[in-house]
């Protein structure tokens, strides 16, 4: 009966009006990710398309000045539209070509999975719509502007917090009103069965390469694995393939906004509990009544109250650590990668930086930690400078 | 037969929909009273989320309402209290799968019971994950309603074959709202469920006027209409009374 579990977690908790279309997905993947065509066809779009693979790169700079573990950096930044995003979408939009679909409708917090799916739509000659919170569009405006540029629709959401997840509410509204030639491109490792697995599968690629260049470079696995959590494909993408090797520490770092302790945070393992929302059941912000908290976030990316269910059953089986990281924190991240390795990275990306300064003077020089640098931050510098008290408008 | 399938018996039934707590609870309870007296048969009482996926605008909006004036499910249950003593007429609650949840499925469902809840739609709870609720639900007494949509298709007869209560038949794609046409071959629909299933069917969803509920009524056996009731409450707030006793009985008397 239900589908898609990781322990507790998963299923498929959704109107029976989209069933059938989840069941066509889902054996659609199936198919699919067996067949080699397919494969072939992702595998060449995701190189010369998209940049991969992408780098893994020494922070010298950092590992010196912090003075512990040696860092490297998993570039995802470096790819085409500026994150890991494109690792998922690329795969998704193929297949929904596959299935004969003909639009492609998405959520996006930061606008980097809502860009993503806008280039994979002029790409592949999609109809595309983005639904994003007006919350967003407004501290995210480069990104409103890039997914017009591409051809897309973008709709601003009003309804409840304005962020994230109201975004995410109307995709799915959305796709029970035009289910038959619509694919809904859900951009994390979230929602019902058998999203939260093809997200993780499409963005396991980031391990698995990052895997044999750390034993090309090194000749021995990391110590941990350093990731931000919205959704978390990100991080499970970063995780996946170091499962099973039980001494390399899977971390994920989640959003502590204004801190723990006040009600402004999106620190769903640190805050959340068991509840049952957006198709999948997992850890979320919210109160006795199961009313969903507002969350908050200086970072668009990880607003988000819930956490994908592979994560929330790693974090059950104590196999990943999930800490929380302030806004202040990951803004000190944000400016001190900038200056020391000159690189900016997202501001999502800057809870993971965060993290590894305060673990990696904590452990030996020859021990090893990799950050995934989830994306790129241009998008985030007139929002930071703003942070800073500073006048700057895009 | 459940408490819920009797209203089917002699009559086309008329299912009214209603947020609880909006614009107050007091409110809600006499709502209730007046859509019965009005001629309404069963009364599905929202228990307001803040995220209802299922729902358009119009319900939404009443959702939001109803939570920022500090409704919560125990207010609610104490109003289902208070309105069963004042009638006999089966009382169903809708609601989303988490506010269920978390409240605990146990707890939750013994309290159906114990305050006069016969029934249960829970939008985001599909065929699949039933099990998430339905032993409890049945232990209590209390229905648990199948909902089948335009897109089911090949799924219709499995989902009507263990339907008990009433099957609620959603007339259109998207969410809840008040529509001026109605696309779906409904007839069809109904047809399919009838050869696997003696449980009443209602049809909801986008149903306002009149003359789409005695369509409607045709081939259906009762009719289901929130979106337009939760309109002229937003409209007229705490005096909606009349205007609600005018519509409903306007829509009860255009199918019997
Ligand atoms: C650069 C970047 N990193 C991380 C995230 C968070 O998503 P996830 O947790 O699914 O990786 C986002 C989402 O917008 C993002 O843009």
């Amino acid at each position: 009966m239900s589908k898609g579990k990781f322990g507790v977690h998963g299923g498929q908790y959704i109107p029976e009006t989209l069933m059938n279309a989840i069941i066509e997905l889902e054996t659609a993947y199936e198919f699919y990710k067996k067949d080699k065509d397919f494969q072939d066809e992702l595998t060449a779009l995701l190189n010369d398309y998209a940049g991969r693979p992408s780098r893994l790169y020494f922070a010298k700079k950092m590992t010196a000045d912090l003075g512990g573990a040696k860092i490297y950096l998993k570039r995802e930044d470096l790819n085409h539209t500026g994150s890991h995003k494109i690792n998922n979408v690329l795969g998704q939009a193929l297949l929904a070509k596959r299935m004969g679909k003909t639009r492609l409708i998405a959520e996006t917090g930061a606008g980097q999975h809502g860009v993503a799916t806008a280039t994979a739509a002029a790409l592949m000659g999609f109809e595309c719509e983005i639904f994003m919170g007006k919350e967003d569009t407004d501290r995210q405006a480069l990104n409103v502007y890039r997914m017009k540029l591409l051809g897309a629709k973008v709709n601003v959401v009003t309804s409840g917090t304005m962020t994230l997840k109201d975004a995410v509410n109307d995709t799915m509204r959305e796709w029970t009103k035009r289910v038959e030639d619509t694919h809904y491109v859900l951009g994390s490792v979230m929602g019902p069965h058998p999203f939260p697995e093809i997200v993780r599968d499409f963005q396991s690629v980031i391990s698995k390469e990052a895997r044999a260049q750390i034993l090309e470079k090194e000749g021995q696995l990391p110590n941990a694995i350093i990731a931000c959590v919205g959704g978390g494909s990100n991080a499970m993408g970063a995780f996946y393939n170091f499962i099973p090797d039980q001494d390399v520490r899977l971390i994920g770092c989640e959003a502590a906004g204004k801190g723990v302790d006040t009600a402004l945070h999106a620190a769903t393992i640190a805050k959340g509990s068991l509840g049952i929302f957006h198709g999948m059941k997992s850890y979320f912000c919210q109160d006795e009544y199961g009313q969903i908290a507002p969350v908050y976030s200086i970072s668009a990316g990880l607003d988000y109250p819930g956490i994908g269910p592979e994560h929330a059953n790693l974090f059950d089986t104590k196999r990943a650590e999930y800490v929380p990281i302030t806004d202040d924190e990951a803004v000190n991240a944000f400016e001190y990668l900038s200056r020391t390795e000159g690189i900016i990275p997202a501001i999502e990306s800057a809870h993971a930086v965060a993290y590894a300064m305060v673990l990696a003077p904590t452990m030996t020089k020859d021990e090893i930690i990799i950050i995934n640098l989830s994306g790129r931050g241009d998008k985030d510098v007139a929002a930071i400078a703003r942070y800073k008290g500073e006048d700057i408008h895009e | 037969m459940s408490k819920i399938s009797e209203i089917f018996k002699n009559n086309k039934a008329f299912i009214a929909f209603l947020t609880a707590g909006d614009p107050t609870l007091e409110k809600t309870a006499e709502f209730i009273l007046t859509m019965e007296k009005a001629g309404a048969d069963l009364v599905e009482i929202g228990i307001p989320f803040s995220d209802p996926i299922a729902e358009g605008p119009v319900i939404e909006k009443a959702n939001l309402r109803a939570l920022s004036v500090g409704t919560t499910t125990d207010k609610i249950f104490d109003m289902v209290k208070r309105v069963r003593t004042k009638t006999q007429m089966p009382l169903v609650f809708l609601t989303y799968m988490n506010p269920v949840f978390v409240y605990g499925v146990e707890k939750f469902f013994k309290n159906c019971r114990e305050t006069g809840i016969n029934g249960i739609i829970i939008p985001d709870l599909p065929y699949e994950e039933k099990n998430e609720v339905l032993g409890v639900a049945t232990a209590y007494d209390v229905d648990v309603i199948t909902l089948i949509a335009p897109t089911s298709k090949d799924r219709i007869q499995t989902l009507a074959k263990d339907a008990t209560g009433f099957i609620y038949l959603v007339s259109s794609m998207g969410v809840t709202g008040v529509r001026s046409e109605i696309k779906t071959d409904i007839n069809a629909i109904i047809a399919d469920i009838k050869q696997v299933s003696k449980t009443p069917v209602a049809v909801g969803f986008g149903i306002s006027t009149p003359v789409q509920a005695k369509e409607i009524s045709k081939t259906a056996d009762g009719v289901i209409v929130g979106s337009a009731i939760v309109r002229i409450i937003a409209e007229h707030g705490e005096n909606a009374g009349d205007v609600l006793f005018k519509y409903v009985k306007s829509l009860k008397d255009a199918i019997s």
